[in-house]
């Protein structure tokens, strides 16, 4: 299987999470859609590790093994992210009776 | 011995500095003493040195390398010959005396002015002999400068007084237009030659064509038209009268106005091979000359008149450069810086006496209350008048001999002036020290004769404006005057045989000669006896009217000089001020920052703190970077 197939998917989570990132304004769906972008260049990682070193897996099985390694470091650094982030939503909540983030517009001051 | 000529600069240097260092702590005796002593010091190395020069003992002191690059070497070296040595000596010797009669005549100053004033002294006289000693033209102008410096601090003085010092400003500013003349002729110079060492520079005359030496030696003239007043820079050297009226002995006699004669002297061999430019400085110097004394006739100011006088008599020196008579120039430099320094401290003492009256048309009659100046002063304007057998009629006579030799119209001219000078000398004489005191009763009563540190300098200078002509005696004369021959001619013949090599001067027959002396002789006799006849009786009064306004007013040189320099120089800087300067550079500047203002006012709206569309932001860059990217690929 070619790895463009690969490429294309990944390309479209990202795109659709840099769109729910620019539109939506729950703070929740946004922070999904972050969830989104970090899976689409999980995939990508993975994909390439598999096919780009193909011809060397043969002789050298750990061959490649750096990006799925990379991989497992974003999706632990992605669920420390996510109690984090779910945090502070929920502390914004608690404060403001609401998760829009357009109505924090504090960072300007 | 040559080797000593270092001192001779030293002295009045360490004068300067101590007196201008020490000027809060020195008594007025101490001051005297050391401004004085530094001058009367280096007299007397000179005398050593010209008593070596006269030996034989001729060369170029090379104290230290003063610029070094590339292929130019400029040492800072002195050169001792007979012209130098000469002018050292008129400078020191006069110098001293000049010094001497200050003791006196600054005496009402308070002790640190005195003492400021004396440190100006031996500066001046140190630049001076600078100039005269510098064995090349970087040097002379180093001297140049000080000269100019000098000056200006010494005619604004009185700085208190804004008319002297506008006149200050007026002198260094005409000396400046000079100086630019002198630097571009050193930097042509360099440029042809490549050295500015005098011996490079005369060596190599011959094989520069006639049109650079044209440029040069006119270049060099444009200097000595500033420093020595001649036209058309000439108007400040009226105006240095503001100074002590000491000082303006040692600007007219000594130093100063005798740099741009010494200069062209210095440089003669130049200007010989460059007969364009002899005949521009003949005709300039005959011309200040005539200017000069038509403007002497109507002048009131004492001191006016004797500042005219020297422009007149400078115009001479340059009439005699210019045809070609060097030594009679130097000659006239010579007796010039006698008589002049002797009228000028005659009329200080006058000034003194008079409590600070200038006015001739207050005066009158002084002969009895001042004696010894009175003699004083009549010896000096029958010897600027040029009566055998006083120092004037030597060196005018040869300056005459010399222009007749080369055109006869220069002799008529010059005869002429020469006429007019002894005419305002003896009025000027005949009002001050003839006829009754027309001064009021408290001056009458005030009038004294000066005390013997100015009278001494008088008698001194009397003595040698009497006899000092005697030192250049002319062929013709011999007989009468027991023998004597032209000494000067033959000690300075080395610094200027190469010259009169290349352009004889074949003096005129001796029935010419005598013919000429004798109608200079017959005018300058009649002018006398009219100007005494009239002024002692009858000094004119009033206020000049017709020409004679004209004449009191200067020829109305200086409105005109405002008309066509001050007044456009003053209406352009006005504009560039109103103009160029609000509309054009202040726009500019304030159009900056009135750019940043604005834009960042703009910028700033960015800053929402709505991380959206920062977000928005940073993806459309990325978008932006990733297209450039694959287009800048190709």
């Amino acid at each position: 299987m070619p790895v463009n197939y690969y490429i294309f998917v990944s390309i479209a989570l990202f795109c659709i999470g840099v769109a729910g990132v620019l539109t939506r304004r729950n703070a929740i769906i946004v922070f999904m859609c972050i969830e989104l972008m970090l899976n689409a260049v999980n995939l990508l990682l993975v994909a390439f590790s598999k096919m780009h070193h193909v011809t060397f897996i043969a002789r050298d099985a750990s061959a490649g093994i750096d990006g799925q390694l990379f991989v497992f470091f974003i999706m632990v650094v992605a669920a420390a992210e996510v109690s984090v982030g779910l945090a502070i939503i929920v502390m914004m909540y608690r404060n403001t009776h609401s998760v829009d983030i357009n109505f924090l517009n504090r960072l300007k001051h | 011995m040559s080797q000593l000529v270092f001192l001779v600069p030293l002295f009045p240097l360490l004068g300067f500095l101590i007196n201008g260092l020490l000027r809060n702590q020195l008594s007025k005796p101490a001051t005297s003493f050391i401004g004085s002593g530094s001058i009367l010091a280096s007299f007397i190395v000179s005398l050593i040195l010209f008593l070596d020069v006269k030996a034989g003992k001729t060369g170029v002191a090379e104290l230290f390398d003063f610029i070094s690059f590339d292929k130019i070497h400029i040492p800072f070296a002195f050169q001792v010959d007979q012209l130098s040595s000469l002018f050292l000596l008129i400078i020191t010797g006069v110098g001293f005396l000049i010094h001497l009669y200050s003791t006196a005549y600054m005496q009402e100053e308070e002790p640190k002015h005195f003492a400021r004033y004396f440190s100006y002294l031996n500066l001046f006289v140190f630049s001076m002999l600078l100039l005269v000693l510098g064995a090349n033209y970087v040097i002379m102008f180093i001297g140049w400068e000080g000269v100019g410096l000098c000056s200006y601090l010494l005619i604004g003085f009185w700085f208190k007084n804004n008319d002297y010092n506008n006149a200050a400003k007026k002198a260094f500013v005409m000396n400046r237009i000079g100086d630019l003349g002198f630097l571009l002729a050193i930097f042509y110079l360099l440029a042809k030659v490549g050295s500015v060492s005098f011996g490079d520079v005369f060596a190599s005359a011959p094989q520069l064509t006639t049109s650079s030496l044209t440029i040069i030696t006119l270049l060099l003239f444009v200097g000595a038209t500033g420093k020595s007043a001649q036209i058309p820079l000439y108007t400040w050297l009226p105006d240095a009268m503001a100074g002590p009226t000491p000082v303006s002995a040692l600007i007219h006699a000594a130093t100063m106005v005798t740099a741009g004669i010494y200069m062209i002297a210095r440089s003669n061999i130049l200007y010989t091979m460059a007969p364009v430019s002899q005949s521009v400085v003949a005709i300039i110097g005959l011309a200040t000359a005539v200017l000069a004394a038509t403007i002497a006739l109507k002048q009131n100011d004492i001191k006016k008149v004797l500042a005219y006088s020297t422009v007149s008599q400078l115009g001479y020196m340059f009439l005699g450069l210019g045809v070609g008579a060097y030594t009679g120039a130097v000659f006239h430099v010579m007796t010039h810086a006698f008589f002049k320094a002797l009228l000028f401290l005659g009329a200080g003492s006058v000034i003194h006496a008079m409590h600070h009256e200038q006015d001739i048309r207050n005066m009158g009659g002084l002969k009895k209350y001042l004696p010894v100046t009175h003699l004083t002063f009549l010896l000096g304007c029958i010897a600027i008048a040029g009566i055998p057998p006083f120092s004037g009629f030597f060196s005018k006579d040869e300056i005459l001999a010399a222009a007749y030799e080369s055109n006869k119209i220069y002799w008529v001219i010059g005869v002429l002036t020469a006429a007019m000078t002894a005419f305002y000398m003896f009025r000027l004489y005949a009002t001050t020290f003839l006829g009754k005191f027309r001064g009021t009763h408290e001056q009458e009563h005030y009038l004294h004769e000066s005390p013997a540190a100015m009278t001494i300098p008088l008698i001194v200078l009397a003595i040698l404006a009497v006899i000092g002509g005697f030192v250049g005696v002319p062929e013709v004369l011999k007989n009468v005057f027991f023998g004597l021959d032209h000494k000067l001619e033959n000690f300075l013949s080395p610094v200027f045989a190469a010259s009169y090599k290349l352009k004889e001067i074949h003096p005129a027959d001796h029935g010419t000669e005598y013919a000429l002396m004798g109608t200079s002789v017959l005018l300058a006799v009649m002018a006398i006896a009219y100007a005494v006849n009239r002024f002692s009786k009858k000094p004119d009064l009033e206020e000049a009217d017709g020409f004679g306004k004209v004449l009191a007013n200067k020829w109305y040189a200086d409105e005109f000089y405002d008309a066509i320099v001050v007044k456009p120089l003053n209406a352009l800087s006005k504009f560039l001020d109103n103009v160029i300067e609000k509309l054009g550079i202040d726009w500019i500047v304030n159009g900056v920052g009135r750019g940043v203002q604005y834009s960042s006012r703009q910028l700033r709206l960015l800053q929402s703190g709505q991380v959206g569309s920062y977000v928005l932001l940073m993806i459309v860059g990325m978008i932006i970077l990733f297209v450039l990217q694959f287009f800048l690929k190709k």
